[in-house]
């Protein structure tokens, strides 16, 4: 059950090895916990969860392996078939605990399955909703209602109002990295992507260095000195604004300042849409900030990381036709300004805001993604973190879209 | 058998805690802490030396610490300056072998508690260069030829603050625990341990007080427990009125010295302007 119940986890993406399983064998054997099923939750979670993240994962296929398994707990204690994790010291323990599971066994099976049917009829009512299980559903068995009748028996007896087990309530949801995130998350995820690199002035001591000089040279000082080490990754960004932007603004400017703090070589741009073969510096002055697309290419060379992010909703002919834009007329498609700055930038990649599952129902994104070699990630912090990675690799250049014009 | 940890009568631990730092002394293993700043990561390691009538040593980890200083450092500017001075324990190399908290730990006659306090904080490869002693709970000191072995495996505890990733291969040697926020049950009797002669009333409006300050969408900084603790410490100092914590149920004014627990002044200002559009929606 174990083994299946660890395969579940690693289909559901929580990532644990034999090692942990074996730990968690060890830890039964060690009797490292009470034997309830909730005690047994808690050291499964302890041993094979490293990352608050994966938690609500982990609940979710606890649930799901061991649904119905919870009797399993009362009927071991009945029947005493203590299994190597029941052996032992516990012995004078046990015994009492034996005596209480028997008594209460009867009332303990049909309580959970009324809670269990509960639950069973709440899910369906709740059917299509994010929300699993309410715990307002539960709301009769109230106080006690998981365990009243004491089969759980940790050193600590107090508090048991739990009504819905606490593996089925799901409150690690918010740690799930699926989920939006806030301006700490994102600069975690991005300094990732920072690079040391000693440059500039040699003016710190080299402390190692100068004593490694010094022995060799038989006690007389040499003293070595060294550059500053400095963050040396360069960025640019260029965030799309306006039109359909507008729902995404909020993450776009936590995106915006956890990249400000985290890189001291940042330029950031805007566009509308698609970069056409003009940018623009700042958004409320867009007539006098306007930079050319190609200018931007010149300037920065081809170690600068580009990140564009936007949500490349629009019509397909902003992008594929010549004179497409919304706002302007444009000589040359937006396509073939993305190839270029593709070309320019080896190390590019395209953040959406745009859920990943309605991309492939948007004509538009299906093109842009394609035109970034499919380096196109969603506004996450999963994203986000497949994205550094991306940017993180050296660069060879990208596979070459097809031109799609002309 | 080994004792097992069951909270004090200073810290308040939730069951899945208790089963997660029993689990760690049980195998010997290191539990790695982690929860939102405030909610007692350092103090645990301090209430289970204590509850244990164990010693402590506490390893604070800075941006700038490495693995080595917490095994040992050999003093080599102050051996080069003894040889110039012509010195004689200039000679024995182990007079210059000053030793880290990993070490002494590992000396001490009864099992010892380790805290190694926000690893995150240091350089990347800080967790793996530990790797092997928290395994085998031995290292080798290259100057003198010499292994140092744990006499007891310590009871480790290391917290961190999630401000950088762990890797991987140090994370399979550790337990992990993330301390959740508590619940309002949890918290009053956090705050009963803390502070046992609080008045029932004053109790309520507080934590009431406390809940909607950590509602509040939109703020940077939450008030955590040690926030909640101080601000009551406050309130009792200046002996407050629980009607004064009742008159801002409505949002007429801020909390009363808020300062304990918004502690960033754009969440200063984001209460003043919520206070200013519930005073002029009346």
């Amino acid at each position: 059950m174990l083994v299946k119940f660890f395969f579940g986890l690693r289909a559901a993406g929580v990532p644990v090895s034999v090692t942990e399983l074996l730990t968690l064998l060890e830890a039964l054997r060690a009797e490292a916990s009470g034997l309830s099923a909730q005690q047994f939750y808690f050291l499964a979670r302890t041993c094979l969860v490293k990352d608050e993240r994966h938690y609500d994962r982990f609940d979710r296929v606890f649930a799901e392996a061991f649904q119905g398994a919870e009797r399993l707990f009362a009927e071991l204690l009945a029947a005493q078939v203590p299994a190597e994790w029941l052996r032992g010291p516990a012995a004078g323990l046990l015994s009492q605990e034996d005596r209480r599971a028997i008594d209460s066994l009867g009332g303990w099976e049909k309580l959970i399955e009324t809670l269990r049917e509960r639950l069973r009829e709440q899910k369906e009512a709740h059917h299509g909703g994010s929300k699993w299980i309410g715990t307002g559903g539960t709301s009769p068995f109230g106080s006690g209602g998981y365990h009243p009748e004491g089969v759980r028996f940790g050193e600590t007896g107090a508090r048991q109002r739990r009504a819905v087990k606490v593996w089925e309530r799901r409150e690690y949801r918010n740690f799930d990295d699926t989920v939006e995130l806030g301006t700490r998350n994102m600069k975690l995820a991005l300094r990732r992507l920072r690079k040391f690199a000693r440059e500039g002035v040699a003016d710190q001591l080299d402390l190692d260095g100068t004593i490694e000089a010094t022995a060799r040279n038989a006690g007389l000082l040499d003293v070595k000195l060294v550059p500053e080490r400095r963050n040396a990754v360069k960025v640019l960004l260029f965030l799309d604004v306006g039109g359909s932007m507008d729902d995404h603004v909020r993450v776009c400017e936590e995106m915006f300042s956890a990249a400000r703090c985290e890189f001291k070589h940042l330029e950031h741009f805007y566009f509308h849409n698609v970069p056409y073969e003009q940018v623009w510096k700042d958004n409320h002055r867009r007539a006098c900030s306007a930079v050319g697309t190609l200018e931007v290419m010149r300037t920065y060379g081809h170690d600068y990381r580009v990140i564009f992010v936007g949500d490349a909703t629009m019509s397909p002919y902003e992008i594929v036709q010549p004179g497409g834009s919304v706002e302007h007329w444009n000589g040359e498609s937006g396509a073939v300004w993305v190839q270029r700055l593709c070309a320019a930038f080896p190390r590019l990649v395209w953040l959406n805001p745009e859920p990943e599952q309605r991309w492939q129902h948007i004509a538009s994104v299906r093109i842009l993604k394609e035109l970034v070699g499919e380096r196109m990630y969603p506004l996450n912090l999963q994203g986000l973190d497949s994205a550094i990675t991306e940017l993180r690799r050296t660069g060879q250049a990208p596979p070459r879209p097809h031109a799609r014009d002309a | 058998m080994t004792r097992r940890f069951g909270g004090t009568d200073r810290y308040i631990a939730t069951d899945d805690l208790m089963t997660a730092v029993n689990a760690a002394i049980t195998l010997g293993r290191p539990l790695l802490i982690k929860g939102e700043p405030g909610t007692g990561k350092t103090q645990l390691a301090q209430e289970i030396a204590r509850s244990l009538e164990r010693p402590l040593y506490e390893w604070h980890i800075k941006s700038t610490s490495k693995a080595q200083q917490g095994l040992y450092e050999y003093d080599a500017v102050s051996r080069l300056r003894d040889s110039q001075l012509g010195e004689a324990r200039v000679q024995d190399i182990a007079n210059y072998i000053v030793k880290g908290k990993l070490w002494e730990a590992f000396e001490s006659q009864v099992q010892p508690v380790l805290l190694i306090d926000e690893i995150d904080k240091a350089d990347i490869e800080f967790p793996n260069d530990l790797l092997r002693e928290l395994d085998r709970m031995e290292f080798y000191v290259y100057e003198t030829r010499e292994l140092v072995k744990a006499r007891h495996r310590p009871i480790m505890l290391i917290t961190s603050n999630n401000e950088k990733e762990l890797p991987d291969a140090f994370l399979r040697r550790c337990f992990f625990h993330y301390i959740r926020f508590p619940d309002e049950s949890t918290m009053r009797a956090i705050v009963q341990v803390h502070f046992p002669g609080l008045k029932r009333e004053l109790l309520a409006e507080a934590l009431r007080t406390f809940y909607e300050v950590r509602e509040t969408p939109g703020l940077k900084k939450k008030p955590s427990t040690s926030e909640l603790l101080d601000w009551i410490k406050l309130l009792l100092a200046e002996d407050i009125d629980p009607a004064v914590l009742r008159a801002n149920e409505e949002r007429k004014v801020l909390p009363a010295l808020h300062g304990a627990l918004l502690k960033n002044e754009q969440d200063v200002h984001l209460f003043e302007q919520l206070v200013f559009l519930h005073r002029r929606a009346r």
